[in-house]
Protein backbone atom coordinates (compact mmCIF):
# COMPACT_ATOMS: atom_id res chain seq x y z
CA UNK A 1 0.00 0.00 0.00
CA UNK A 2 1.23 3.51 -0.77
CA UNK A 3 2.50 5.71 1.98
CA UNK A 4 0.75 9.04 2.48
CA UNK A 5 2.69 11.69 4.40
CA UNK A 6 0.65 13.89 6.74
CA UNK A 7 1.96 17.23 8.00
CA UNK A 8 1.24 17.46 11.74
CA UNK A 9 0.69 20.98 13.05
CA UNK A 10 1.10 21.95 16.67
CA UNK A 11 -1.00 24.80 18.04
CA UNK A 12 0.29 27.77 20.00
CA UNK A 13 -0.86 25.93 23.14
CA UNK A 14 1.52 23.03 22.40
CA UNK A 15 -1.33 20.61 21.56
CA UNK A 16 -2.03 19.02 18.17
CA UNK A 17 -4.15 21.24 15.94
CA UNK A 18 -7.74 20.08 15.78
CA UNK A 19 -7.48 19.37 12.03
CA UNK A 20 -5.04 16.48 12.56
CA UNK A 21 -7.67 13.75 12.91
CA UNK A 22 -9.38 14.72 9.68
CA UNK A 23 -6.06 14.71 7.81
CA UNK A 24 -5.29 11.22 9.10
CA UNK A 25 -8.76 10.04 8.03
CA UNK A 26 -8.23 11.34 4.49
CA UNK A 27 -4.75 9.80 4.37
CA UNK A 28 -6.23 6.45 5.42
CA UNK A 29 -8.58 6.71 2.44
CA UNK A 30 -5.56 7.13 0.13
CA UNK A 31 -3.11 4.67 1.63
CA UNK A 32 -1.00 4.16 4.73
CA UNK A 33 -0.60 7.40 6.75
CA UNK A 34 2.82 8.52 7.96
CA UNK A 35 2.36 11.39 10.43
CA UNK A 36 5.31 13.78 10.22
CA UNK A 37 6.04 15.93 13.25
CA UNK A 38 8.77 18.53 13.59
CA UNK A 39 9.34 19.29 17.27
CA UNK A 40 12.10 20.50 19.57
CA UNK A 41 14.10 17.63 21.11
CA UNK A 42 12.42 15.96 24.04
CA UNK A 43 8.96 17.44 23.49
CA UNK A 44 7.36 14.85 21.25
CA UNK A 45 6.33 11.96 23.53
CA UNK A 46 2.93 13.37 24.46
CA UNK A 47 2.25 14.45 20.87
CA UNK A 48 3.14 10.97 19.56
CA UNK A 49 0.72 9.44 22.08
CA UNK A 50 -1.99 11.83 20.87
CA UNK A 51 -1.26 10.89 17.24
CA UNK A 52 -1.72 7.23 18.18
CA UNK A 53 -5.14 8.05 19.61
CA UNK A 54 -5.97 9.69 16.29
CA UNK A 55 -5.11 6.50 14.42
CA UNK A 56 -1.63 7.24 13.06
CA UNK A 57 0.02 3.86 12.34
CA UNK A 58 3.43 5.46 11.81
CA UNK A 59 4.90 8.65 13.26
CA UNK A 60 8.10 10.22 11.97
CA UNK A 61 9.54 12.77 14.38
CA UNK A 62 12.22 15.19 13.24
CA UNK A 63 13.75 16.91 16.24
CA UNK A 64 14.81 20.48 15.56
CA UNK A 65 14.67 23.67 17.62
CA UNK A 66 13.45 25.53 14.50
CA UNK A 67 10.07 23.77 14.86
CA UNK A 68 8.98 26.46 17.29
CA UNK A 69 11.34 29.34 16.52
CA UNK A 70 10.79 29.71 12.76
CA UNK A 71 7.82 29.52 10.42
CA UNK A 72 7.60 26.35 8.29
CA UNK A 73 11.36 25.70 8.07
CA UNK A 74 11.26 22.71 10.43
CA UNK A 75 8.10 21.27 8.90
CA UNK A 76 9.38 21.54 5.33
CA UNK A 77 12.73 19.94 6.19
CA UNK A 78 10.95 17.16 8.10
CA UNK A 79 8.51 16.51 5.25
CA UNK A 80 11.32 16.49 2.68
CA UNK A 81 13.25 13.97 4.79
CA UNK A 82 10.12 11.83 5.23
CA UNK A 83 9.61 11.86 1.45
CA UNK A 84 13.08 10.35 1.04
CA UNK A 85 12.50 7.65 3.66
CA UNK A 86 8.89 6.70 2.99
CA UNK A 87 8.53 7.34 -0.79
CA UNK A 88 4.92 8.58 -0.42
CA UNK A 89 2.34 8.98 -3.19
CA UNK A 90 1.01 12.18 -1.65
CA UNK A 91 1.69 14.73 1.09
CA UNK A 92 -1.32 16.14 2.96
CA UNK A 93 -1.52 19.36 4.97
CA UNK A 94 -4.36 21.48 6.27
CA UNK A 95 -5.19 24.75 4.50
CA UNK A 96 -3.94 26.81 7.48
CA UNK A 97 -1.25 29.45 6.96
CA UNK A 98 1.36 26.97 8.18
CA UNK A 99 0.02 24.16 6.00
CA UNK A 100 -0.05 26.30 2.89
CA UNK A 101 3.49 27.56 3.42
CA UNK A 102 4.76 24.04 4.09
CA UNK A 103 3.10 22.61 0.96
CA UNK A 104 4.09 25.58 -1.20
CA UNK A 105 7.72 25.45 -0.16
CA UNK A 106 7.89 21.65 -0.31
CA UNK A 107 6.39 21.58 -3.83
CA UNK A 108 8.85 24.23 -5.02
CA UNK A 109 11.80 22.53 -3.31
CA UNK A 110 11.04 19.01 -4.58
CA UNK A 111 9.50 19.98 -7.94
CA UNK A 112 6.18 18.24 -7.34
CA UNK A 113 2.75 19.56 -8.34
CA UNK A 114 0.04 20.74 -5.94
CA UNK A 115 -3.63 19.88 -5.44
CA UNK A 116 -5.12 22.70 -3.39
CA UNK A 117 -8.11 23.19 -1.09
CA UNK A 118 -9.36 19.63 -1.54
CA UNK A 119 -12.80 19.02 -0.05
CA UNK A 120 -12.47 15.30 -0.72
CA UNK A 121 -9.73 12.94 -1.89
CA UNK A 122 -9.81 9.59 -3.70
CA UNK A 123 -7.42 6.90 -4.79
CA UNK A 124 -8.89 5.47 -7.99
CA UNK A 125 -6.82 2.55 -9.24
CA UNK A 126 -3.65 4.11 -7.95
CA UNK A 127 -4.39 7.63 -9.15
CA UNK A 128 -4.84 10.19 -6.41
CA UNK A 129 -7.47 12.81 -7.15
CA UNK A 130 -8.95 15.73 -5.26
CA UNK A 131 -12.37 17.36 -5.40
CA UNK A 132 -12.54 21.14 -5.23
CA UNK A 133 -15.28 23.70 -4.82
CA UNK A 134 -14.77 26.58 -7.27
CA UNK A 135 -16.26 30.08 -7.45
CA UNK A 136 -18.16 29.89 -4.21
CA UNK A 137 -19.49 26.42 -4.95
CA UNK A 138 -20.78 27.22 -8.45
CA UNK A 139 -18.54 24.50 -9.86
CA UNK A 140 -17.13 21.27 -8.56
CA UNK A 141 -13.89 20.08 -10.15
CA UNK A 142 -11.76 16.97 -9.86
CA UNK A 143 -8.04 17.22 -10.39
CA UNK A 144 -4.99 15.02 -10.31
CA UNK A 145 -1.29 15.35 -11.04
CA UNK A 146 0.25 14.60 -14.42
CA UNK A 147 3.35 13.13 -12.82
CA UNK A 148 5.16 13.21 -9.51
CA UNK A 149 3.92 13.22 -5.93
CA UNK A 150 0.69 15.10 -5.13
CA UNK A 151 1.27 17.95 -2.66
CA UNK A 152 -2.14 18.64 -1.18
CA UNK A 153 -3.84 21.19 1.03
CA UNK A 154 -7.15 20.10 2.46
CA UNK A 155 -10.16 22.12 3.56
CA UNK A 156 -10.67 21.17 7.19
CA UNK A 157 -13.89 19.57 8.32
CA UNK A 158 -15.34 17.84 11.32
CA UNK A 159 -14.75 14.35 9.95
CA UNK A 160 -13.58 12.11 12.78
CA UNK A 161 -10.14 10.52 13.07
CA UNK A 162 -9.55 6.83 12.30
CA UNK A 163 -9.57 4.29 15.13
CA UNK A 164 -6.70 4.55 17.60
CA UNK A 165 -3.47 2.76 16.77
CA UNK A 166 -0.22 1.91 18.52
CA UNK A 167 2.14 3.76 16.21
CA UNK A 168 5.56 2.73 14.98
CA UNK A 169 7.75 5.69 15.86
CA UNK A 170 10.92 6.81 14.14
CA UNK A 171 12.80 9.73 15.69
CA UNK A 172 15.69 11.53 14.04
CA UNK A 173 17.67 14.68 14.74
CA UNK A 174 17.45 17.08 11.84
CA UNK A 175 19.74 19.99 11.03
CA UNK A 176 17.53 22.63 9.50
CA UNK A 177 18.81 25.60 7.54
CA UNK A 178 16.52 28.40 8.70
CA UNK A 179 18.35 31.34 7.14
CA UNK A 180 15.52 31.82 4.64
CA UNK A 181 12.69 31.52 7.17
CA UNK A 182 10.74 34.08 9.16
CA UNK A 183 11.49 34.10 12.89
CA UNK A 184 8.60 33.91 15.36
CA UNK A 185 9.17 36.69 17.88
CA UNK A 186 5.99 36.28 19.91
CA UNK A 187 3.05 33.91 20.05
CA UNK A 188 -0.21 34.67 21.79
CA UNK A 189 -2.48 31.68 22.21
CA UNK A 190 -6.12 32.70 21.85
CA UNK A 191 -7.92 32.15 25.14
CA UNK A 192 -9.90 28.93 24.85
CA UNK A 193 -13.11 30.37 26.19
CA UNK A 194 -15.29 27.32 26.57
CA UNK A 195 -15.94 23.69 25.82
CA UNK A 196 -17.09 24.65 22.34
CA UNK A 197 -15.52 22.67 19.50
CA UNK A 198 -12.69 24.41 17.69
CA UNK A 199 -13.81 26.06 14.48
CA UNK A 200 -11.82 24.13 11.86
CA UNK A 201 -12.98 20.74 13.14
CA UNK A 202 -16.53 21.58 14.28
CA UNK A 203 -19.36 19.59 12.65
CA UNK A 204 -21.67 22.57 13.04
CA UNK A 205 -20.60 26.21 12.98
CA UNK A 206 -22.90 29.04 14.06
CA UNK A 207 -21.65 32.48 13.02
CA UNK A 208 -22.91 35.96 13.78
CA UNK A 209 -22.44 39.20 11.91
CA UNK A 210 -23.09 42.89 12.05
CA UNK A 211 -26.82 42.23 12.25
CA UNK A 212 -26.45 41.33 15.91
CA UNK A 213 -25.79 45.00 16.62
CA UNK A 214 -23.90 44.69 19.91
CA UNK A 215 -21.65 42.49 21.99
CA UNK A 216 -24.53 41.84 24.39
CA UNK A 217 -26.78 40.68 21.56
CA UNK A 218 -24.02 38.43 20.23
CA UNK A 219 -24.76 36.23 23.24
CA UNK A 220 -27.82 35.04 21.27
CA UNK A 221 -25.45 33.48 18.72
CA UNK A 222 -23.29 31.98 21.46
CA UNK A 223 -26.34 30.40 23.10
CA UNK A 224 -27.47 28.95 19.78
CA UNK A 225 -23.98 27.57 19.16
CA UNK A 226 -24.02 25.91 22.58
CA UNK A 227 -27.48 24.42 22.08
CA UNK A 228 -26.28 22.87 18.82
CA UNK A 229 -22.88 21.82 20.16
CA UNK A 230 -21.42 24.07 17.49
CA UNK A 231 -18.24 26.05 16.98
CA UNK A 232 -18.66 29.82 17.27
CA UNK A 233 -17.81 31.89 14.20
CA UNK A 234 -18.16 35.51 13.19
CA UNK A 235 -17.92 37.77 10.19
CA UNK A 236 -15.22 40.38 9.96
CA UNK A 237 -17.78 43.08 10.69
CA UNK A 238 -18.67 41.44 14.01
CA UNK A 239 -14.99 41.10 14.91
CA UNK A 240 -14.21 44.69 13.96
CA UNK A 241 -17.17 45.89 16.03
CA UNK A 242 -15.70 44.07 19.02
CA UNK A 243 -18.55 41.58 19.48
CA UNK A 244 -16.12 38.64 19.56
CA UNK A 245 -12.31 38.09 19.40
CA UNK A 246 -10.60 37.81 16.01
CA UNK A 247 -9.79 34.14 16.58
CA UNK A 248 -13.46 33.48 15.73
CA UNK A 249 -13.34 35.19 12.34
CA UNK A 250 -14.40 33.00 9.44
CA UNK A 251 -13.30 34.06 5.99
CA UNK A 252 -10.42 34.88 3.74
CA UNK A 253 -8.77 36.47 6.75
CA UNK A 254 -9.16 34.07 9.60
CA UNK A 255 -10.41 30.53 9.57
CA UNK A 256 -11.76 28.40 6.71
CA UNK A 257 -14.40 25.92 7.75
CA UNK A 258 -16.19 23.04 5.97
CA UNK A 259 -18.70 21.82 8.53
CA UNK A 260 -21.76 19.66 7.91
CA UNK A 261 -23.88 22.70 8.77
CA UNK A 262 -23.01 26.40 8.65
CA UNK A 263 -25.60 28.68 10.18
CA UNK A 264 -25.05 32.37 9.39
CA UNK A 265 -26.97 34.87 11.50
CA UNK A 266 -27.07 38.53 10.54
CA UNK A 267 -24.25 38.03 8.01
CA UNK A 268 -24.67 39.60 4.57
CA UNK A 269 -22.18 37.24 2.95
CA UNK A 270 -19.37 39.37 1.52
CA UNK A 271 -17.10 37.46 -0.86
CA UNK A 272 -14.33 37.45 1.76
CA UNK A 273 -16.63 35.75 4.25
CA UNK A 274 -17.95 33.26 1.72
CA UNK A 275 -14.36 32.29 0.87
CA UNK A 276 -14.09 30.80 4.36
CA UNK A 277 -17.35 28.83 4.52
CA UNK A 278 -18.60 28.09 1.02
CA UNK A 279 -17.50 24.45 1.23
CA UNK A 280 -19.88 23.70 4.11
CA UNK A 281 -22.17 20.80 3.22
CA UNK A 282 -25.32 22.68 4.22
CA UNK A 283 -25.67 26.43 4.59
CA UNK A 284 -28.49 28.12 6.47
CA UNK A 285 -28.83 31.89 6.83
CA UNK A 286 -31.07 34.23 8.76
CA UNK A 287 -31.01 37.82 7.53
CA UNK A 288 -33.51 40.63 7.35
CA UNK A 289 -32.30 41.75 3.90
CA UNK A 290 -33.80 39.47 1.29
CA UNK A 291 -31.16 40.61 -1.23
CA UNK A 292 -28.18 39.73 1.00
CA UNK A 293 -25.59 37.82 -1.09
CA UNK A 294 -25.47 35.05 1.52
CA UNK A 295 -28.82 33.84 0.15
CA UNK A 296 -27.12 33.01 -3.17
CA UNK A 297 -25.46 30.02 -1.53
CA UNK A 298 -27.92 28.94 1.15
CA UNK A 299 -29.75 25.64 1.19
CA UNK A 300 -32.26 27.13 3.57
CA UNK A 301 -32.64 30.86 3.87
CA UNK A 302 -34.86 32.78 6.24
CA UNK A 303 -35.70 36.41 5.57
CA UNK A 304 -36.70 37.84 8.89
CA UNK A 305 -35.81 39.49 12.17
CA UNK A 306 -33.13 37.48 13.95
CA UNK A 307 -34.19 38.96 17.32
CA UNK A 308 -37.57 37.29 16.84
CA UNK A 309 -36.35 34.05 15.29
CA UNK A 310 -33.32 33.21 17.46
CA UNK A 311 -35.26 33.09 20.77
CA UNK A 312 -37.92 30.91 19.10
CA UNK A 313 -35.20 28.64 17.74
CA UNK A 314 -33.55 28.50 21.13
CA UNK A 315 -36.71 27.47 22.98
CA UNK A 316 -37.59 24.93 20.28
CA UNK A 317 -34.13 23.36 20.60
CA UNK A 318 -34.41 23.34 24.38
CA UNK A 319 -37.85 21.73 24.14
CA UNK A 320 -36.42 19.01 21.87
CA UNK A 321 -33.53 18.44 24.25
CA UNK A 322 -35.97 18.26 27.16
CA UNK A 323 -38.10 15.74 25.28
CA UNK A 324 -34.99 13.67 24.58
CA UNK A 325 -35.42 13.90 20.82
CA UNK B 1 13.94 50.28 -1.32
CA UNK B 2 12.67 48.39 -4.37
CA UNK B 3 9.33 46.65 -4.01
CA UNK B 4 7.74 44.19 -6.43
CA UNK B 5 3.97 43.78 -6.11
CA UNK B 6 2.38 40.65 -7.56
CA UNK B 7 -0.80 41.61 -9.40
CA UNK B 8 -3.38 39.10 -10.62
CA UNK B 9 -6.19 39.72 -13.06
CA UNK B 10 -9.28 37.75 -12.11
CA UNK B 11 -12.93 37.51 -13.13
CA UNK B 12 -14.98 40.10 -11.26
CA UNK B 13 -16.61 38.44 -8.27
CA UNK B 14 -19.75 40.52 -8.88
CA UNK B 15 -20.08 39.00 -12.34
CA UNK B 16 -21.23 35.53 -13.41
CA UNK B 17 -17.94 33.60 -13.27
CA UNK B 18 -17.47 30.54 -15.48
CA UNK B 19 -15.01 27.75 -16.12
CA UNK B 20 -14.15 26.49 -19.61
CA UNK B 21 -14.99 22.89 -20.48
CA UNK B 22 -11.37 22.07 -19.61
CA UNK B 23 -11.77 23.48 -16.12
CA UNK B 24 -9.78 26.69 -16.64
CA UNK B 25 -10.92 30.24 -15.85
CA UNK B 26 -13.17 31.41 -18.68
CA UNK B 27 -11.66 34.85 -19.20
CA UNK B 28 -14.19 35.92 -21.81
CA UNK B 29 -17.24 35.09 -19.67
CA UNK B 30 -17.01 37.94 -17.20
CA UNK B 31 -15.53 41.37 -16.54
CA UNK B 32 -11.77 41.19 -15.84
CA UNK B 33 -10.44 43.17 -12.89
CA UNK B 34 -7.25 43.42 -10.86
CA UNK B 35 -7.88 41.18 -7.85
CA UNK B 36 -8.86 43.35 -4.90
CA UNK B 37 -6.42 41.54 -2.60
CA UNK B 38 -3.51 42.30 -4.95
CA UNK B 39 -4.59 45.95 -4.95
CA UNK B 40 -4.26 45.88 -1.16
CA UNK B 41 -0.75 44.48 -1.66
CA UNK B 42 -0.05 47.45 -3.93
CA UNK B 43 -1.51 49.86 -1.38
CA UNK B 44 0.86 48.43 1.25
CA UNK B 45 3.75 49.27 -1.09
CA UNK B 46 2.36 52.70 -1.98
CA UNK B 47 2.24 53.67 1.70
CA UNK B 48 5.97 53.02 1.89
CA UNK B 49 6.41 55.26 -1.12
CA UNK B 50 4.19 57.95 0.43
CA UNK B 51 6.61 58.04 3.38
CA UNK B 52 9.80 57.76 1.32
CA UNK B 53 9.83 58.99 -2.28
CA UNK B 54 12.94 56.95 -3.06
CA UNK B 55 10.89 53.74 -2.86
CA UNK B 56 10.52 52.16 -6.30
CA UNK B 57 7.49 49.97 -7.03
CA UNK B 58 7.26 47.47 -9.87
CA UNK B 59 3.90 45.81 -10.58
CA UNK B 60 4.44 42.25 -11.83
CA UNK B 61 1.91 39.92 -13.38
CA UNK B 62 1.83 36.64 -15.24
CA UNK B 63 -1.19 36.58 -17.47
CA UNK B 64 -2.51 36.78 -21.00
CA UNK B 65 -2.38 39.93 -23.14
CA UNK B 66 -5.49 41.31 -21.44
CA UNK B 67 -3.66 41.43 -18.10
CA UNK B 68 -2.01 44.69 -19.22
CA UNK B 69 -5.28 46.32 -18.10
CA UNK B 70 -4.52 45.28 -14.52
CA UNK B 71 -0.93 46.55 -14.83
CA UNK B 72 -2.15 49.91 -16.22
CA UNK B 73 -4.45 50.23 -13.23
CA UNK B 74 -1.50 49.55 -10.89
CA UNK B 75 0.57 52.19 -12.71
CA UNK B 76 -2.27 54.70 -12.49
CA UNK B 77 -2.48 54.06 -8.73
CA UNK B 78 1.21 54.90 -8.38
CA UNK B 79 3.50 52.00 -9.31
CA UNK B 80 6.60 53.23 -11.17
CA UNK B 81 6.86 50.50 -13.77
CA UNK B 82 5.42 47.13 -14.66
CA UNK B 83 6.57 43.70 -15.77
CA UNK B 84 4.25 41.54 -17.86
CA UNK B 85 5.16 37.86 -18.07
CA UNK B 86 3.15 36.62 -21.04
CA UNK B 87 3.40 33.59 -23.32
CA UNK B 88 0.93 31.21 -24.91
CA UNK B 89 2.80 28.43 -23.11
CA UNK B 90 1.72 29.91 -19.74
CA UNK B 91 -1.97 29.28 -20.45
CA UNK B 92 -3.25 26.67 -18.01
CA UNK B 93 -0.18 26.98 -15.77
CA UNK B 94 -0.68 25.54 -12.28
CA UNK B 95 0.46 27.18 -9.04
CA UNK B 96 4.02 25.82 -9.19
CA UNK B 97 4.56 26.81 -12.82
CA UNK B 98 3.12 30.26 -12.06
CA UNK B 99 5.51 30.63 -9.14
CA UNK B 100 8.45 29.54 -11.32
CA UNK B 101 7.58 32.10 -13.98
CA UNK B 102 7.17 34.84 -11.37
CA UNK B 103 10.42 33.90 -9.62
CA UNK B 104 12.21 33.86 -12.96
CA UNK B 105 10.94 37.37 -13.72
CA UNK B 106 11.98 38.59 -10.26
CA UNK B 107 15.43 37.00 -10.29
CA UNK B 108 18.22 39.47 -10.81
CA UNK B 109 15.96 42.50 -10.40
CA UNK B 110 17.34 43.25 -6.89
CA UNK B 111 14.04 43.51 -5.03
CA UNK B 112 14.09 44.16 -1.31
CA UNK B 113 10.48 43.07 -0.85
CA UNK B 114 7.92 41.16 -2.89
CA UNK B 115 4.33 41.80 -1.74
CA UNK B 116 1.42 39.56 -2.74
CA UNK B 117 -2.19 39.05 -1.71
CA UNK B 118 -2.69 36.01 0.55
CA UNK B 119 -5.05 34.21 -1.82
CA UNK B 120 -6.72 35.15 -5.09
CA UNK B 121 -10.48 35.36 -5.35
CA UNK B 122 -10.54 32.91 -8.27
CA UNK B 123 -8.02 30.16 -7.50
CA UNK B 124 -7.91 30.56 -3.70
CA UNK B 125 -4.92 28.22 -3.40
CA UNK B 126 -2.87 30.58 -1.25
CA UNK B 127 0.49 28.90 -1.94
CA UNK B 128 2.10 30.94 -4.74
CA UNK B 129 3.72 33.59 -2.47
CA UNK B 130 5.45 30.91 -0.34
CA UNK B 131 6.56 29.10 -3.51
CA UNK B 132 8.08 32.29 -4.91
CA UNK B 133 9.93 32.80 -1.61
CA UNK B 134 11.27 29.25 -1.74
CA UNK B 135 12.40 29.61 -5.35
CA UNK B 136 14.11 32.92 -4.58
CA UNK B 137 15.67 31.45 -1.41
CA UNK B 138 14.27 34.17 0.86
CA UNK B 139 11.97 34.26 3.93
CA UNK B 140 8.19 34.37 3.60
CA UNK B 141 5.92 36.20 6.04
CA UNK B 142 2.24 35.67 5.64
CA UNK B 143 -0.61 35.98 5.63
CA UNK B 144 -0.01 39.25 7.48
CA UNK B 145 -2.71 41.48 8.92
CA UNK B 146 -0.14 44.24 9.17
CA UNK B 147 3.40 44.74 7.87
CA UNK B 148 6.11 47.18 8.95
CA UNK B 149 9.42 47.83 7.27
CA UNK B 150 12.32 48.84 9.49
CA UNK B 151 15.41 49.39 7.37
CA UNK B 152 16.88 45.94 6.78
CA UNK B 153 13.95 43.90 8.07
CA UNK B 154 10.19 43.41 7.89
CA UNK B 155 7.88 42.60 10.78
CA UNK B 156 4.24 41.63 10.82
CA UNK B 157 1.47 39.85 12.64
CA UNK B 158 -0.65 36.94 11.52
CA UNK B 159 -3.74 35.26 12.92
CA UNK B 160 -4.58 31.59 13.21
CA UNK B 161 -7.33 29.57 14.86
CA UNK B 162 -5.30 29.24 18.02
CA UNK B 163 -3.75 32.66 18.37
CA UNK B 164 -1.59 35.34 16.85
CA UNK B 165 2.07 35.33 15.92
CA UNK B 166 4.50 38.19 15.52
CA UNK B 167 7.10 37.51 12.82
CA UNK B 168 10.32 39.13 11.69
CA UNK B 169 12.70 38.46 8.79
CA UNK B 170 15.66 40.12 7.17
CA UNK B 171 15.18 41.60 3.71
CA UNK B 172 14.95 40.57 0.96
CA UNK B 173 11.71 38.74 1.73
CA UNK B 174 8.34 37.84 0.27
CA UNK B 175 5.23 38.84 2.24
CA UNK B 176 1.53 38.30 1.67
CA UNK B 177 -1.21 40.50 3.07
CA UNK B 178 -4.82 39.77 4.02
CA UNK B 179 -7.97 41.80 3.53
CA UNK B 180 -7.02 43.51 6.81
CA UNK B 181 -4.32 45.35 4.89
CA UNK B 182 -5.39 48.89 3.96
CA UNK B 183 -7.97 49.28 1.22
CA UNK B 184 -6.55 50.38 -2.11
CA UNK B 185 -6.69 54.03 -3.18
CA UNK B 186 -8.50 55.10 -6.34
CA UNK B 187 -6.35 56.22 -9.27
CA UNK B 188 -6.31 59.99 -9.67
CA UNK B 189 -6.74 61.68 -13.06
CA UNK B 190 -3.08 62.69 -13.11
CA UNK B 191 -2.08 59.12 -12.28
CA UNK B 192 -4.17 57.77 -15.14
CA UNK B 193 -2.51 60.21 -17.56
CA UNK B 194 1.07 59.54 -16.41
CA UNK B 195 0.46 55.77 -16.35
CA UNK B 196 0.39 55.80 -20.13
CA UNK B 197 4.03 56.90 -20.22
CA UNK B 198 5.33 54.49 -17.58
CA UNK B 199 7.40 51.54 -18.84
CA UNK B 200 5.96 48.02 -19.09
CA UNK B 201 8.61 45.33 -19.65
CA UNK B 202 7.22 42.34 -21.55
CA UNK B 203 8.92 38.97 -21.04
CA UNK B 204 8.08 35.73 -22.84
CA UNK B 205 8.94 32.15 -21.91
CA UNK B 206 12.19 32.14 -23.86
CA UNK B 207 13.50 35.31 -22.23
CA UNK B 208 12.58 33.88 -18.81
CA UNK B 209 14.30 30.58 -19.67
CA UNK B 210 10.93 28.89 -19.08
CA UNK B 211 10.41 27.52 -22.59
CA UNK B 212 10.33 23.91 -21.37
CA UNK B 213 7.05 24.21 -19.43
CA UNK B 214 4.99 21.03 -19.57
CA UNK B 215 1.60 21.85 -18.06
CA UNK B 216 0.46 18.24 -18.53
CA UNK B 217 2.93 17.17 -15.82
CA UNK B 218 1.42 19.50 -13.25
CA UNK B 219 -2.01 19.83 -11.70
CA UNK B 220 -4.51 18.74 -14.35
CA UNK B 221 -8.26 19.17 -14.16
CA UNK B 222 -9.93 15.81 -14.83
CA UNK B 223 -13.57 16.84 -14.57
CA UNK B 224 -15.54 20.00 -14.04
CA UNK B 225 -19.24 20.35 -13.54
CA UNK B 226 -21.52 23.20 -12.73
CA UNK B 227 -23.38 22.66 -9.53
CA UNK B 228 -26.99 21.91 -10.23
CA UNK B 229 -29.27 24.72 -9.17
CA UNK B 230 -29.97 24.22 -5.51
CA UNK B 231 -33.31 22.53 -5.91
CA UNK B 232 -33.30 21.87 -2.20
CA UNK B 233 -32.40 25.52 -1.63
CA UNK B 234 -35.37 27.29 -0.12
CA UNK B 235 -35.82 30.87 0.92
CA UNK B 236 -38.72 31.70 3.16
CA UNK B 237 -39.95 34.94 4.62
CA UNK B 238 -40.66 34.62 8.33
CA UNK B 239 -44.36 34.55 9.00
CA UNK B 240 -43.92 33.51 12.60
CA UNK B 241 -43.13 29.89 11.79
CA UNK B 242 -39.57 30.24 10.45
CA UNK B 243 -37.96 28.76 13.57
CA UNK B 244 -40.10 25.63 13.49
CA UNK B 245 -39.59 25.25 9.73
CA UNK B 246 -35.84 25.49 10.27
CA UNK B 247 -35.98 22.86 13.01
CA UNK B 248 -37.95 20.59 10.67
CA UNK B 249 -35.35 21.13 7.92
CA UNK B 250 -32.38 20.44 10.22
CA UNK B 251 -34.11 17.37 11.58
CA UNK B 252 -34.95 16.03 8.10
CA UNK B 253 -31.32 16.51 7.07
CA UNK B 254 -30.12 14.70 10.22
CA UNK B 255 -28.21 17.78 11.28
CA UNK B 256 -29.77 17.88 14.74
Amino acid sequence: MSNIVVNVEVAATGALRSTTGHLLQLATRLGEPVAVLAAPAGTSDELVAQLGKLGAPTVFVAETPTATSHVAAGAVAALAEAMKRYAPRAVLASNSADGREAIGRLAARTGNPVLLEAIDVKNVEGRITATHSVYGGTYTTESGVGSGIAMMTVASSGEPAPAAAAPQVEVIQLDVDAHAAATITATHAAPSSSDRPELPSAKIVVSGGRGLGSKENFALVEQLADSLGAGLGASRAAVDAGYVPQSHQVGQTGISVSPDLYLAVGISGAIQHRAGMQTAKRIVAINEDEDAPIFDITDFGIVGDLFTILPQLQSALEARAGAGV
Amino acid sequence: MKIAVLIKQVPDTWDDRKLTSGGCVDRAASERVADEITERALETALRQKDADKSVEIVAVTMGPGSATEALRKALSMGADSAMHLVDDGFAGADALTTARVLASGLTGADFDVVIAGNESTDGRGGVVPAMVAELLGVPFLGPLNSAHFTGASVTGERQSADGTQALVAQLPAVISVTERAPEARFPKFKGIMTAKRKPVAVCDAASLRMADIRNADGNVVLASRKRPARTAGRKIVDDGNAASQLIAYLSAENLI
